[in-house]
Order: structure tokens, then sequence, then C-alpha cells
């Protein structure tokens, strides 16, 4: 081994160059490494560009390698660098300003860059790639409710953009130019299934289309088809493809064809060079995805390092598209018309699954999953490592049933992914379970992540779970409790089917009659829940709070907190709160963080003359229900608004008040997005911004902290109150009493949340909408029981006669 | 016997309690499915009001931190320590319950 330390260019900044130099580093040899990035940002996550652009990641969230990692490894970085010119013979880099660069060995990790085709137009402003932060940040900008968004390509990345663009409020088009989409992955009849569930989310779908002309002034505004027909846009993104970025290596006299072309050491034509990522070309072969990189970045370490050691023999890649909901997964041969191959076929319409699986030779040669990705992992590995499957043709499809229910899941190799998104391995879910403890799903989310992105990896955890875990316990489809034992959806269905509309009744025939301080307030909820507050009321089912609507403080006194919606109050009604701790003698009278006055130590028997004197609405502060809307001050005074937040905030408030909720319920309204009311961590927010409201739901900053995921964005303000509806309401109708709404979205997923409210079919979003107002039109202000109150409910009981022997001494 | 006549027993809703002032004195009365009972109101633990508590068959749930009581025994039955509440006689009569108190006499005459 020489002593001197080498110096060790690397050409590009992104996910190759880093992972590649990651490993050389590894290797513990002593490299003097500069790295030039064309780009202005460190190395990020550029997969997960299309969840930033859908609102479920922030920029921040996709760094990979922060400024820091570049300074503890001792390796130089220019970023905003651009290399034009490779000296091989004098071993040496030239960026674009002159500046020279002495290297002893080269890494080529140029990547690739969009393929944009020649239309005519192709320059006009509002025409984006999709490749890159500089891009997300862009479209982010320009993007919003109105925007009619047309993406130019079918595949992996322009789905992805297409939902990302829809999410953000645009009305959104793809134009492909082949008959089906993601036509390098799929075969017709999967297309047509991906067609059809993208469809569904409200995505337009122009296949077969060529577009021979991109129309404007200054920007875009129409395109044209080869067919004549015309549309309009506002917002053009091109995403055809891509192209290895191979001119650096070409002139630097490097073989090249599609590729710069490597040997199975990653060795260029140039014994000093090498090159690895999407540039490459090895075997024949160029990968655009991520999954080679790693392995490539492996074999090359050891090559660059002298070792020679191990050799890359080419990757076997899967697609997976990432757009949660709409579930896809490709890899290998796609048409079994080639030579020796059969299909192995399931279609069911209704469910929107299709699954094709190509055999050559008794292994398998490729794989198409729509609609449920489930077994994607046990086909890739049957596709990686070519294992024979004769024995196995009648399960290819339907695993036969494992004797032991942990078989199955046992045979995984350690290595392998169980949560694509999130890249958890099973050695790591195993390893969270024998060292943290873990034995619950929300243990296991928390410690590792695995299955908090798009979830569809649950069933797997729970499996190893169930398997690995010495105390696994089911914590996600828990019975209510021992006295009547059902989930809380199956307890939903029997109220429902059985017409059951008291507590008594549903513990009569279906629990043990008796209940308990748990099982009865659920049961509460549900029948009014389900019975849109047409049920028998049942007043010894409820938590004192409920009966006497305050809450019971620790020496079984009460507080009081009226309602002031959106945090807005009048000096008439301070004056009268003022009046009423005076007159009642109330040890405290404190603000809330909710915007609102409470007063604390109220006597049981003075609450309904107290109501009365208030002469305002119960706040509800203490009932598992809709509890404030806190809002900012928005356009009304403050001279940052964009929307009018105290307004909105005022009518969600009356909108949802007084309606009870599977737990409590806080939202917020901000006018714009300083979020001074923050939005972002309540279980609904809106936020305004100039032209729209962002709908997010899930947040939390109590005994968790969680950032809401966007629901939606629209541009009225009615558009965001009724997103609000439906998510309220449909929280309502499908999470466990006592979840809260963070817990409700993370268990759900909020794609699924998405497609059951703002994106569900016209007819379901009124019917929720129906049902919240039934409910509604039930509900009233709980304060004006002090009318008509239920027997001896507020008064302390005195004995209608003298007590003989006590009155004296007491 | 000192049965001390209460109140109508339409005052006291199934499955629900109320509390009794005597002085300064406090026994929840609970109504349930075949008869009325009482007990000393203060939950043994932190003094919660075991009258706002919810009923399940014979016990009463502290609406403060959830100690379980029973009805019938007064004996503290979750968590499980050795700790109660005195219970007293209720008969129902004419449709009014009546309690009988000596119990509460014997207490106060032991503190005096």
């Amino acid at each position: 081994m020489k002593t001197k330390v080498q110096r060790l260019v690397v050409v590009g900044n992104g996910m190759a160059g880093m992972a590649c130099l990651e490993q050389i580093l590894r290797h513990g040899k002593d490299w003097d490494v500069t790295v030039f990035g064309e780009e202005t940002y460190v190395n990020y996550n550029r997969i997960m560009l299309s969840s930033v652009l859908a609102g479920e990641k922030q920029m921040d969230e996709i760094i990979l390698h922060p400024l820091t990692w570049y300074s503890e490894n001792q390796v130089q970085l220019q970023l905003g660098t651009r290399i034009v010119d490779i000296d091989p013979v004098k071993k040496l880099v030239r960026d674009e300003d002159g500046g020279v660069t002495e290297y002893d060995k080269l890494l080529l990790a140029t990547g690739s860059s969009p393929f944009v085709p020649p239309i005519p137009g192709v320059n006009l402003a509002n025409v984006y790639a999709f490749r890159n932060i500089q891009d997300t940040k862009k479209l982010l900008e320009r993007a919003g409710p109105g925007v009619k968004a047309v993406v130019i390509g079918g595949g992996l990345l322009g789905l992805e953009a297409a939902r990302g663009l829809q999410v953000q409020g645009c009305s959104v088009t793809v134009v492909h130019l082949m008959p089906t989409l993601m036509d390098r992955q799929l075969d017709e009849t999967g297309g047509r299934y991906l067609k059809e569930s993208m469809e569904a989310l409200g995505v337009t779908m122009k296949l077969g289309k060529q577009t021979r002309e991109i129309l404007g002034e200054g920007k875009v505004e129409r395109l044209v088809f080869s067919d004549g027909e015309e549309i309009e846009v506002d917002l053009l993104v091109i995403a055809a493809g891509i192209r290895p970025n191979i001119e650096l290596g070409r002139k630097a006299g490097l073989e090249v064809q599609r590729g710069i072309l490597v040997n199975d050491y990653l060795e260029t034509s140039d014994p000093d060079v090498f090159a690895v990522g999407e540039c490459v070309e090895h075997r024949g072969v160029v990968y655009g995805l991520v999954a080679p990189l790693y392995e490539q970045g492996r074999v090359l370490a050891s090559t660059i390092n002298g070792l020679r050691e191990s050799t890359y023999a080419g990757s076997a890649t899967g697609t997976k598209l990432k757009i949660m909901g709409v579930d896809v997964f490709s890899a290998g041969l796609i048409d079994e018309r080639n030579g020796g191959c059969e299909a192995i076929r399931y279609e069911d319409p209704a469910q929107g699954i299709y699954k094709k699986l190509v055999l050559k030779d008794g292994c398998l040669a490729g794989v198409i999953l729509v609609g449920d990705v489930s077994d994607s992992a046990r086909y890739m590995e049957w596709y990686r490592t070519g294992v024979d499957l004769s024995s196995q043709r009648r399960h290819l499809l339907f695993p036969e049933p494992a004797a032991d229910a942990g078989e199955n899941i046992a045979m995984m190799p350690d290595s392998e992914t169980v949560c694509g998104c999130l890249g958890v391995s099973k050695g790591t879910i195993i390893e969270a379970i024998h060292e943290k403890g873990v034995c619950t799903m929300s243990q296991l989310k928390a410690v590792t992540r695995a299955s908090t992105g798009c979830g569809s990896c649950g069933g797997k955890c729970q499996e190893l779970l169930r398997a690995v875990a010495p105390d696994y316990e089911e914590d996600e489809k828990k019975s209510l409790c021992g006295c009547v034992p059902f989930t809380d959806d199956r307890l939903r269905e029997i109220i429902h089917t059985q017409h059951l509309k008291s507590v008594q009744a549903v513990l009569d025939i279906y629990g043990n009659g008796t209940g308990c301080e748990i099982c009865r307030p659920a049961l509460s909820y549900l029948v009014d829940q389900v019975w849109c507050g047409e049920h028998e009321e049942d007043r010894s089912s409820r938590f004192i709070n409920d009966r006497v609507h305050a809450n019971i403080q620790r020496d079984g006194t009460f507080s009081v907190i009226p309602r002031m919606r959106g945090g807005v109050t009048t000096p008439a009604e301070l004056r009268r709160i003022a009046d009423v701790a005076d007159k009642y003698e109330v040890p405290m009278v404190k603000v809330t963080g909710s915007q609102r006055i409470d007063l604390l130590g109220v006597k049981k028997a003075d609450l309904p003359k107290i109501w009365e004197e208030l002469g305002m609405p119960s706040g509800q502060a203490y009932a598992k229900g809709l509890r404030m809307v806190k809002t900012c001050v928005g356009t009304q005074f403050c001279r940052f608004g964009t929307q009018d937040a105290i307004s909105t905030g005022v009518e969600l408030e009356t909108r949802f008040e007084n309606l009870y909720t599977p737990h409590k319920t806080k939202l917020a309204v901000v006018g714009c997005p300083r979020n001074c009311a923050e939005a972002t961590v309540k279980d609904i927010g809106l936020i305004g911004q100039e032209g729209s409201w962002q709908v997010v739901v899930g947040g939390a900053a109590g005994k968790s902290v969680r950032e809401a995921d966007l629901l939606i964005t629209v541009s009225t303000t009615e558009g965001a109150l009724v997103a609000a509806e439906l998510f309220f309401q449909y929280y309502r109708e499908n999470a466990n009493y006592l979840e809260r709404s963070y817990d409700f979205v993370e268990r759900s997923g909020i794609e699924k949340i998405r497609r059951a409210t703002v994106y569900a079919p016209d007819e379901q979003k009124l019917a929720l909408r129906e049902r919240l107002a039934k409910s509604k039109n039930q509900a009233s202000d709980p304060w004006l029981e002090r009318n008509s109150p239920r027997p001896t409910q507020f008064v302390q009981i005195a004995p209608m006669e003298v007590p003989v022997d006590v009155a004296v001494r007491s | 016997m000192a049965w001390t006549k209460i109140t109508k027993t339409e005052d006291i809703p199934l499955r629900e309690g109320r509390c009794l002032e005597i002085g300064r004195k406090e026994i929840a009365v609970f109504h349930l499915r075949d008869k009325f009972v009482a007990i000393d109101n203060r939950c043994p633990h932190d003094q919660g009001p075991l009258c706002d508590g919810i009923v399940k068959g014979t016990t009463v749930v502290c609406p403060l931190h959830g100690w379980n009581v029973n009805l019938e025994t007064g004996k503290v039955s979750k968590p499980d320590v050795p700790a109660g509440v005195r219970t007293y006689p209720v008969r129902v009569k004419d449709g009014l319950i009546e309690i009988d108190l000596s119990a509460l006499t014997e207490v106060e005459e032991e503190a005096a």
C-alpha cells in the first residue's frame, strides 16, 4: 500500500457519487477527496422529490449528507461547479470557470438528465422538467388551485409528478405517447388497471397522444396534439425519460455507448477513471434506479482502494410507483411472448387488482403487480435469486397457508427490505424487537419508522411481530374491552345493522350486561355517532363531565369554559365573566391555551346559575368533542394576512360545535403561512396563503408532537371548510374511541383518508356531509339543560328529615 | 336502627349516584338495578367524589383516578389495597329512600 495520500476527484454530488464515496471512505484508506456538484445543494434523496411535491416531506427532510458530513470527512465540496473537461493524460479536470484540479483517481457519477423532446415551444415559460430540487421548488411555486397542469410522460416520474401537482390543488392531465402507462414496466392490462386508479384519483389521462406543438405568448398556454386536439395549460411538466450524462466521458476518450462503459470492477477504459450510477452502462444495461447504486458503490470501493476483490454482476431491479394508494410493482420481463416464457395471471377488476408472473424454465423472469403489492418482496427475492419454482407451481400467486403462521416470514432473509418507503430491513425490525423490547405495531413504528410511509408493509410487520416478539400485543384492532369483546368498527356495524339505539341494549345483547367505565362512554359515543344523534341518551354511561357539562377537578369542583368562537369575545362578555367570577367567588380565572377563559373551582350546584348569568354557550372543554378553533388575526387586522382567518375560524367552529368526536378535537385557522395559531399541529388546520387554503390534518402538540399531513389545497374558503367537514366526519365515523386524529391519520395513512374524503366520489362526499348535517341538527348547546335539568343532577340532596342523633353535632 | 327519610326514589336515576349532605358529612347514594345503596362519598385514595363515578354492576369507579369501590361492602377492589369506605343500610318505603345513619353517629362519637 502506498503511503502517499492519493487525490480522488468525484464529479457528481448525487446519490450515486456519495453512496460510493461513503463506501470508499469506509475502507479507511487516506484519500484527499474533492467533490464537484453542479447543483447548489448538498446530496439529497432524489427519489423523494415526488414526496416533497406531494407535500408529504419537506425539502430539508430529504437531505442525505448535510454539510457537516463533508467537513467531518474532510471532503472538499465545490457546489454549483460544472466540470467541462477531463484531461486523462495530465490527470486533471477543468471546471467552466477555467479552474483546474488534479487527480490520481477520478470517479464519474454524472447521473442523467431529463430528456426533453424537440417539440416546438418547449422553451416557453412555465415549462419544467422534474429532476432536481430547483425544478421541484419552481413547481411548488407555480402549482395551486385553479392551475391547469399537464404532464407529458406517463412513466413513473410523470405519474408521481401528476399526483403531487394534484395534491397541490392543480387540475392535472397526463399526456402519454404510448397507449399504455408505464409501458416500460407494465403490459397492456396492467396499464389499464393503473389508468383506472389514477383516474379514480381525479387525474385525467390522454394516452396514445403525441404533442405536436406548445403554444403561448411568452408562457405556455395551449398544447396541440398530432390529431389536432388542443388543450389549455398553465403549467407544463416534461417527464419523457432520462438520458445518461456521458458527454464528459466521451470527450475524455472513454469508451461509451448508451452509457460510459464499465467492467465488473466498475473500471472504465481508462485505468484511473471509474464510473458509477445512472451514467454507466454495464453488460449492456443502463440503470435508472437507486438500488444498483449501493451494490455498485460497494464493488467500486474495493476496486478503487486497490483490492479488486469483489465484482459487480449486474442488479435485479424492481420498480415501485410511489403514489400512496396506487400500488404498482414491476420487475424483469413483462412480456411472456418472449421465447420459452409463460404467464400466470390473476385479475379482480372490482378491486382493481392485477397480477402477472412471467416464468421461464421454471424460474421467475418477471412480475407485474397492480393494486396489491403485498407480495412484491417475495417475488423480488425469487426473481433476484432465480430459484426454481417448479415444485411450488400451484402456490405462486397464492402462497400455501403456512402451518405455522410465522413460517413464511421466518424464511425471509434478514437483509430483505420489509418497508420500502423507509428502507427498513427484516434484520432491523428483529433487532428492535429483541433489543428495544418492541412488542406492538405502534412501538415498532416509533422505533424503526417501518410502515410509517405508505403503510403497505403493515401486514408484514405485524406478522414479524407476531412471530418474533415474545410479548406481542395486537394494538390496531383491539376490542373495546372485556365487557363487550368487539372492535370499534365491528360495534358500529352491530349498532347499525341490529338497530341498537342505547348503550344498555348493546351491552345486554352483545356484552355482559353491566359494562364498565371504559366501554360505557365508548358505546355512548358510538350509538350517538352511528344514529347521528337520534339515539337514546343514557347519562349513567357518560363520564361525570358529560353529565354536568363541566370538567371535574382534583378537589371535586368543576371548571367552566364558555365558548368564544375563534377566540373572539366582546367587552360585554368579559364583564359578565368578571361578574360571575366575583359573585360565585371563583378561586381562579385563567386564560387557556385554546384562546378562551377558564373559571376554575366552581361548585357543582352553582353550574346552572353560572351558565345562565354568563349567557354564553358551553365551550365543551370537558368533552370528547369539538373543543375550539384557534385563530390568528388574519386579514381583518394583520398587515401580513392573506386570508380572513377570524371569520373562517368562527364559521368552522359554528359548524362543528356541540358535536362529539372519538377524542377531543382541536382546530386552528391561520391567515398566512407564518402560522401564528399553530395550525400545523392541530387535529385540523386551515392555512391561508395568497389565493388558496391548505387543509392539514392529524397534527399534534400534546403528549406527542406531530406535524399535520396535507389533506388538500383549495382555492376557496368554502372549499376549505368542506374539506374540513369531510375529514371531521370521516374521523368521527372511523376512528376508535379515544383515538386522537394524529393516531388515526398515522394508522390509516393520509392517502387512504384523501381517497375516502376529498378525493372520494361525489356521492360519497355528499353522504358524509349529510350525516354530519344530521348530527349537527340533533346537537345543541348542553348548557341549555339549565332550563330543564335532570332530576337532582346539580343539587346536594338534603335529608327530608333531620337525622335524630347527628343534627346537633354537625 | 335509625332510619332517616332521605328523598324520593325517582330523584336518583338508575345507575347513578347523588351526594347526600348531612352537616359536613357527605354520603353517596346509588341506584342499582334492584336496590339503592349508600357509602361515604369520598374516595379513600384522594377524596374523589364517588357519587360522580360510573357504576358498573355493584362497583363505582372514582371519577378522579379510577379506583374501584364495591358498593355493597365498601371495600376498594382496584387497586389491590386494604382500604375502604363505610356503608350504610338503605331501604325503600312508600317511594322514599331511607338510610340507617346510626353508623354515622358512631363515627361522630369516635371523633368527638
